[in-house]
């Protein structure tokens, strides 16, 4: 049987690229390895997780000295080709300086690091990372991070709203969008966003700490599964990139 | 490759008034020098001063240390050989963990204190071949009322938050209290934990003539000088000049330095390994040479410094965090060095392993210090003194209390949302949701249990783990005291359903010279070594903190307990909190209105009176067997121990996680038992436990056969009120939820 290759990017500094691995590997079956940030390509990969952590232990900025990393180039053409790549927490951050994704991400509303549960209300389930989801399902998937306060200009705003590159939102339970369940500050209670072609995902919540039925819940596994049916079906002919169909 | 070279300079002579501003007694200034032959160098006047300080020494507590349980069961190594203890799980694998004090460093500079006690824990264990897995602390304040408490408390969550986040290890329990003796002192407690296979264990030696010795990791820096000499005296006015004997941490570079030192022990041409912690340099070389009993020369030049002008006696004496000391065999230094390359970390040769006995460190070839290796530690040369001890006064006073004097309070409730409202009772969310509770994908139980779980991938099995100690128990009745430690740590880690198997311990006293100090220690070591027998639990090492007072009072005596437990099959965890109607709730153990030491008693009089809560070490172990039998049966649905404010906050905080649940408890008490003495008493071995009433039986003829009390407090319902004898006690689980989450973010309003 075919399996879906991921790549996890490993930059100094990256702490949840184990966890990310795991998942991709060990709960969903699949082929998972690690890339060196000071590699010149990615090689041959389905798809490109780029991990939480503290990559260059966030100094000057928040993935701000990542994205010179020299595996970033090629991250960055993958994406170009319609590749899909997927950065979660600090892999969010990184996305963002590489101007892969619009907008930054500001420290906590609170200015306090939080880790704990959220919910996630799913937005569109017509791409490849949602497509096991239903439009206004409510996903429980933890946050731990101190910076992920999305913010962007107002017409950069207006214009991700418009095309519907927001995927997830932080939510009450029900799906209901209040400023309780906002957990930093995040303009319009973002949470995650794809790129206009939407083959580039950035989210600060960690789906892949939600995957393991161990630990309890496995609602971050279905945007997993999502990715998995979406490159299996690519390569069944079913489903063409994106980029492609421009 | 660097640029900042040593330099040598003329020394200031060494005379008997130096030795004494180092901190050496007239006596072991006059040992130095029968052990020299000769007036010691500068270098090693710094050498011998931290090396003998009672932060490296142990000098006042190791013959009270000794008389511990500290081997046997599943001990890989006694305590004090390596830099952690080390516990066999089975399957070839290994856990190696460890609890230090760093409460000095934290009191005049909190965010850097906590952030590089978590640091230095963390190598502790990276530096045995373990890969930390979880991280703990325990941590005690003065009351939230005072600015400066306020400022120590949210500087030292930070400074824990932001290395352990960064790092990537999963902060997974803890303890917070707050009492007004700990205002000047607090105390920062860090424990770490990781797992390692047997076969790639590292030592901490110095073997093999010609073998180089490497320092790899960060370079060296004037950060540090003296913070062991400054962790071994009381805090005072002039400890705020001492700030810059406070190391700066950079978990950054300490990540890169696990990954790396992981890698390079993997290779097999590491001989020995040992963290650069209290006392740098000096610590490391003198302590890996006298454990492999080989001598060592090692040329300052070649250590990379961060800064110009850097004599030997400060480069010996530097604490610069994110170092370690490494013997690499003859001709494997490359290998090395393509590792640490990799990692863009230094690794340089600085020396070699040698025969004979001596440390030798030079500059540039310069001998600027030459001395027999176990002359300087532990077990070896160092001093080592048995104190005078003496019942302390104040407990004639405390002792004579007669809870009978106490009234009755007109309003139950009343007294219940006080404590709920306690900041030592209440949530500490705001606290752990700082932490990264989460990172490596292992945590099953967090802050719902009454101690944490994390599993070990690729295994059935789990590791439970949790810090106790009620400072005013052991303040009130230091070996009864110390035994509750002991004993609740391990009720703790059965109550999520694992066997309790070792202990680490951080033991924080206030000035050994005292002798009723010198006497609470003398206690609670006895006390800890009955518990951990009784348990079987051995000590497999820790930390001792003395000179932990202010100039307003002296701390509690609080012996911190770091508990190990195994679950051979983490899908049986249980956690605290309850989350269906219809479930039995039953109390394990005596019901009991002793009020002795509990947070209650204290309030109501403003002060800590009476003697500790009852404990029987029998009873607590059949109560604690009984437990850990019904949750492996899979009888449990929920488990809690009755510990800080009584029955009325263990059963209510049991409630506080699915909404609308509530229970109505009808308490059948003897003639003359006190009502506020059963619901608010913390006397100890008592376990709530939630259970479907198919099992409620089962649990009553295990119980029985055992020897264990039931008494069967109610039925959870969905009335959303905890209701006791008809109304005595009444509340609504939302507002006491309300009060419960509330209160440390309402003291703290407004500030950031």
């Amino acid at each position: 049987m075919k399996r879906v290759r991921f790549g996890v990017i490993v930059f100094p500094g990256s702490n949840c690229d184990h966890d990310a691995h795991h998942v991709a590997g060990a709960i969903l079956g699949q082929e998972a390895r690690f890339i060196w940030h000071k590699e010149g390509s990615i090689g041959d990969v389905d798809v490109v997780i780029v991990p939480g952590g503290f990559s260059y232990g966030d100094y000057l900025r928040c993935g701000a000295i990542a994205r010179f990393s020299p595996v970033m180039q090629d991250v960055v053409r993958f994406a170009k080709r319609g590749g899909l790549v997927i950065g979660i927490c600090n892999g969010f951050q990184i996305l963002t300086e590489a101007a892969l994704l619009p907008g930054v991400l500001l420290r906590n509303a609170s200015l306090r690091f939080s880790c704990k549960d959220v919910q996630l209300r799913v937005e569109r389930t017509d791409l490849p990372w949602t497509n096991r989801c239903t439009t206004g399902e409510v996903l429980r998937v933890p946050i731990a991070h101190g910076e992920g306060n999305f913010f962007a200009e107002a017409e950069t705003i207006k214009r991700i709203e418009g095309n519907g590159q927001v995927l997830f939102r932080y939510a009450e339970p029900d799906g209901r969008l209040t400023e309780a369940s906002n957990p930093n500050g995040s303009i319009n209670n973002i949470a995650g966003i794809v790129n206009e072609q939407g083959n580039v995902l950035g989210l600060m919540p960690h789906p892949e700490r939600a995957s393991d039925p161990a630990l309890g819940n496995t609602d971050g596994r279905k945007i997993f599964d999502s990715l998995v049916a979406a490159v299996l079906s690519t390569h069944a002919g079913a489903l063409v990139a994106p980029a492609e169909r421009n | 490759m660097h640029q900042f070279k040593p330099i040598l300079r003329q020394d200031p002579p060494v005379t008997s008034e130096l030795a004494k501003e180092h901190g050496l007694t007239a006596e072991e200034f006059e040992r130095i020098h029968e052990i020299l032959g000769r007036m010691p160098t500068y270098t090693e006047l710094g050498i011998f001063s931290v090396m003998w300080s009672e932060h490296c020494s142990y000098k006042n507590s190791i013959l009270m240390l000794k008389t511990l349980p500290r081997e046997g069961g599943r001990l890989l190594v006694a305590a004090g050989e390596e830099n952690a203890g080390l516990v066999d799980i089975g399957d070839g694998m290994a856990v190696a963990f460890k609890i230090e004090s760093h409460n000095h460093p934290s009191a005049v500079e909190p965010y850097q204190g906590a952030a590089t006690g978590v640091g230095g824990i963390l190598r502790d264990i990276f530096s045995m071949g373990a890969r930390p897995i979880a991280a703990l602390n325990s941590l005690r304040f003065g009351t939230l009322e005072d600015p400066h408490t306020r400022y120590l408390f949210k500087r030292v969550v930070k400074g824990i938050g932001d290395y352990g986040n960064s790092f990537g290890v999963p902060t997974v329990a803890g303890e917070v209290y707050f009492e007004q003796c700990y205002a000047r002192n607090p105390l920062v407690n860090a424990m770490a934990v990781g797992i390692v296979e047997h076969t790639g264990v590292a030592k901490a030696f110095a073997k093999g003539t010609g073998n180089s010795v490497m320092i790899v990791g960060s370079s060296t820096g004037r950060d540090g000088i003296h913070g062991a000499t400054f962790a071994s005296e009381e805090i005072s006015e002039a400890s705020e000049a001492k700030r810059p004997a406070v190391q700066v941490g950079d978990p950054f570079t300490e990540k890169l330095l696990l990954e790396a030192t992981l890698e390079a022990i993997k290779t097999g041409c590491v001989v020995g390994v040992q963290d650069m912690g209290a006392a740098g340099i000096t610590c490391s070389t003198s302590e890996m040479s006298a454990k492999g009993e080989s001598g060592m020369i090692v040329d300052l030049a070649h250590v990379p410094l961060r800064e110009s002008g850097m004599t030997a006696y400060e480069i010996m004496l530097s604490e610069s965090q994110e170092r370690m000391l490494f013997i690499v065999k003859k001709g494997h230094e490359s290998d090395v060095n393509k590792i640490f390359d990799k990692w863009d970390l230094h690794a340089e040769v600085i020396g070699t392993v040698e025969h004979g006995r001596d440390l030798i460190v030079k500059v540039d070839g310069e001998v600027v210090a030459n001395i027999p290796a176990e002359t300087l530690v532990l077990g070896g040369g160092a001093p080592v003194y048995r104190r005078d001890a003496k019942e302390p006064e104040y407990l004639k006073e405390t002792r004579s209390f007669d809870t009978a004097s106490l009234k009755m309070p007109h309003d139950l409730t009343g007294e219940l949302r006080r404590l709920l409202r306690h900041p030592s009772i209440a949530s500490k969310r705001w606290v752990f949701e700082q932490y990264d509770s989460m990172v490596r994908t292992n945590s099953v139980v967090t802050s719902d249990g009454d101690a944490a779980i994390v599993r070990i991938k690729g295994s059935r099995k789990g590791l439970a783990v949790k810090t106790d100690c009620n400072g005013r128990y052991v303040y009130l009745n230091p070996r009864v005291g110390a035994q509750i430690a002991v004993a609740e740590s391990a009720r703790n880690v059965v109550c999520v359903g694992a066997t309790p198997v070792a202990i680490t311990n951080c033991l924080n006293f206030g000035n050994p010279y005292d002798p009723e100090v010198y006497w609470q220690f003398r206690e609670a070591v006895i006390g800890i070594g009955e518990a951990c027998r009784h348990f079987e639990t051995p000590v497999t090492g820790g930390n001792v903190s003395f000179y932990n007072e202010s100039p307003e009072s002296a701390v509690y005596p609080t012996p911190v307990i770091g508990m190990l437990g195994i679950l051979e099959d983490v899908e049986k965890a249980v956690s605290g909190r309850i989350t269906n109607e219809g479930l039995e709730v039953l109390l394990l153990g005596p019901l009991s209105d002793d009020l002795g030491g509990s947070q209650y008693l204290t309030d109501r009089l403003g002060r800590p009176v009476g003697d500790c809560p009852l404990l029987d070490l029998n009873i607590e172990r059949t109560v604690q067997q009984t437990v850990l039998e019904a949750i492996r049966a899979g009888f449990v649905a929920a488990a809690h121990d009755i510990a800080d404010g009584g029955l009325a906050v263990a059963l209510t905080e049991m409630l506080l996680s699915a909404p609308g649940l509530g229970i109505s408890i009808t308490l059948d008490l003897s003639p003359g038992m006190r009502m506020d003495g059963v619901l608010f008493g913390e006397a100890q071995s008592r376990i709530l436990i939630a259970v479907a009433r198919e099992h409620v039986e089962a649990i009553k003829a295990l119980a029985k056969s055992k020897g264990t009390a039931v008494t069967k407090m109610g039925t959870v319902d969905a009335t959303g009120e905890i209701c006791v004898n008809g109304g005595v006690l009444r509340i609504r689980v939302e507002e006491a939820r309300g009060i419960y989450e509330q209160a440390i973010p309402e003291m703290l309003k407004g500030e950031l």
